[in-house]
């Protein structure tokens, strides 16, 4: 019988605390070299200009310990969990969320959560400034990813329920005209985040899921793999370019995440990411 | 690419007749922000008549809402926010006068519609340039609506702020001429 770990809640909230701030100040090396090759690729004159000043604020960020962007986003936290840890100290929930508010405040990142969506007017998000999704795994580990997701890229994601006669041109389909009416409001270059399977909710997880994988790595399967580089070409085909300006390069990447589905479905989820991609992963 | 052009508007508003979509800018100057909820407020004040906490007339608008400023700072992280989301109170805020929006993003139709018939020009900053932007901010004061947070109207005072136009006096779209431009077919 394997024995089980204790692990106090006030690890995940300092860590969290300490995450967030972080990646709110530093944008992941994978996406600067990639922002920085862009700029190496972009044809048009004007969207490359904006590809270095892209650049440039990242490294004037870094340099002055400043928000990439103001919008610090949604906290979007994705815990993996051993089936052998047990949480000790207080609620979990309550320690990610006060994880939030602390790096929120000692950050100086915007605090953008109401707590009344349909009344955008009052700001009152402090019961629950963030979003957490836990999943259980084998083991006595514990794995915290904390993405800011800014609504830019949000509010232009797009979740669909083909049919399985629409196979894979729907999916490629999905992608293309999502991003197409996404434009330049989802501040491109992107990185696509693609869920394909699962139930309805299942697919959007996915999809944020594959929005917050590394760019560097593509699908293990390899047909998938060339799914990600065909729809990578297909939407840099749009013109959109940097900020909607006209260029070859819209988005840095298109990752691809597939799940089981039912033999009557096709659920198909894009989640956009901007530029200003800022995800973590740490293990406790 | 042309030169970038200056705008000056430190002293009254500046003729903007000149300006092609797809003009490099750079706005030197006041600017008011706006946000969701500011835009919500001062629509509804000039629809029921209220006296407006700003004179809009002849002004340019940021559609901005600032993160919170370090002790050194004048403001914190303040780049551009999605301008369509505010679109509806477009007519309003234009019949008051407003000359100029900049923000980030597309505006096709509807959202448009108000730019041409007002002789509104519409110009993007680059979005996700929180950082950059705000070092081009020489000043930063609440005006209005202070308990908006990051929501209240500020009035900003930029220096060579980098802008590009979108939507300029002659109703041209930058972006969609762009997209057209750039767009290449897959098979």
């Amino acid at each position: 019988m394997s024995s089980v770990r204790d692990l106090d809640v006030g690890a995940v909230r300092d860590a969290l605390s300490h995450l967030l701030v972080d990646v709110n100040y530093n944008i992941p090396p994978d996406v600067l070299d990639a922002l920085r090759a862009a700029v190496v690729r972009e044809e048009s004159p004007l969207a490359r200009r904006t590809l270095e000043q892209i650049v440039r604020n990242y490294e004037v960020a870094a340099i002055d310990q400043v928000p990439v962007c103001q919008d610090s986003g949604m906290t979007v936290v994705l815990l993996e969990v051993g089936q052998d840890v047990h949480f000790v100290g207080g609620s979990l929930h309550e320690a990610i969320f006060e994880g939030i508010r602390q790096g929120t405040s000692r950050g100086y990142l915007r605090q953008s959560v109401t707590g009344d969506p349909t009344r955008l007017l009052k700001m009152a998000g402090e019961q629950a400034p963030g979003v957490i999704h836990i999943e259980l795994v084998a083991g006595d580990g514990v794995q915290l990813t904390v993405a800011s997701k800014g609504f830019g890229g949000e509010n232009m994601s797009a979740l669909r329920m083909l049919v399985p006669a629409d196979g894979v041109a729907g999916v490629r389909d999905v992608v293309v005209e999502t991003v197409d009416r996404a434009g330049a409001n989802a501040c491109p270059p992107l990185i696509v985040g693609v869920g394909v399977g699962g139930t309805f909710e299942t697919a959007a997880l996915l999809a944020k899921r594959a929005a917050l994988r590394p760019i560097t790595l593509r699908h293990p399967r390899p047909d998938i793999r060339e799914l990600e580089a065909d729809l990578l070409d297909r939407v840099n085909a749009l013109g959109i370019g940097a900020q909607g300006l006209g260029g070859v390069v819209t988005a840095l990447a298109v990752n691809v995440e597939v799940a089981p589905t039912h033999i009557a479905g096709l659920p198909v989820a894009v989640n956009l990411n901007c530029h200003s991609t800022r995800r973590a992963t740490i293990a406790l | 690419m042309t030169d970038i052009a200056k705008l000056d508007a430190r002293s009254g508003t500046p003729s903007m007749t000149h300006l092609r979509a797809g003009d490099a800018v750079e706005v030197t100057g006041r600017l008011l922000t706006l946000r969701d909820a500011s835009a919500a407020r001062l629509a509804r004040a000039i629809d029921s008549g209220d006296r407006l906490p700003v004179w809009l007339d002849g002004q340019i608008l940021y559609a901005v809402g600032p993160s919170p400023a370090k002790p050194d700072q004048i403001i914190g992280s303040a780049g551009p926010t999605t301008t369509a989301r505010m679109a509806r109170y477009f007519p309003t805020l234009f019949a008051a006068g407003v000359r100029a929006v900049i923000g980030k993003g597309e505006l096709h139709g509807d959202e448009m519609a108000p730019f041409t018939a007002h002789g509104v020009v519409y110009f993007a900053a680059i979005g996700g340039l929180g950082a950059l932007l705000a070092k081009h901010i020489t000043a930063a004061t609440v005006i209005a609506f202070e308990e908006l947070g990051p929501e209240a109207l500020y009035a900003l005072d930029v220096e060579a702020f980098p802008v590009v136009t979108i939507i300029d006096m002659a109703g041209r779209n930058f972006h969609e001429d762009a997209r057209a431009r750039w767009r290449r077919h897959t098979p």
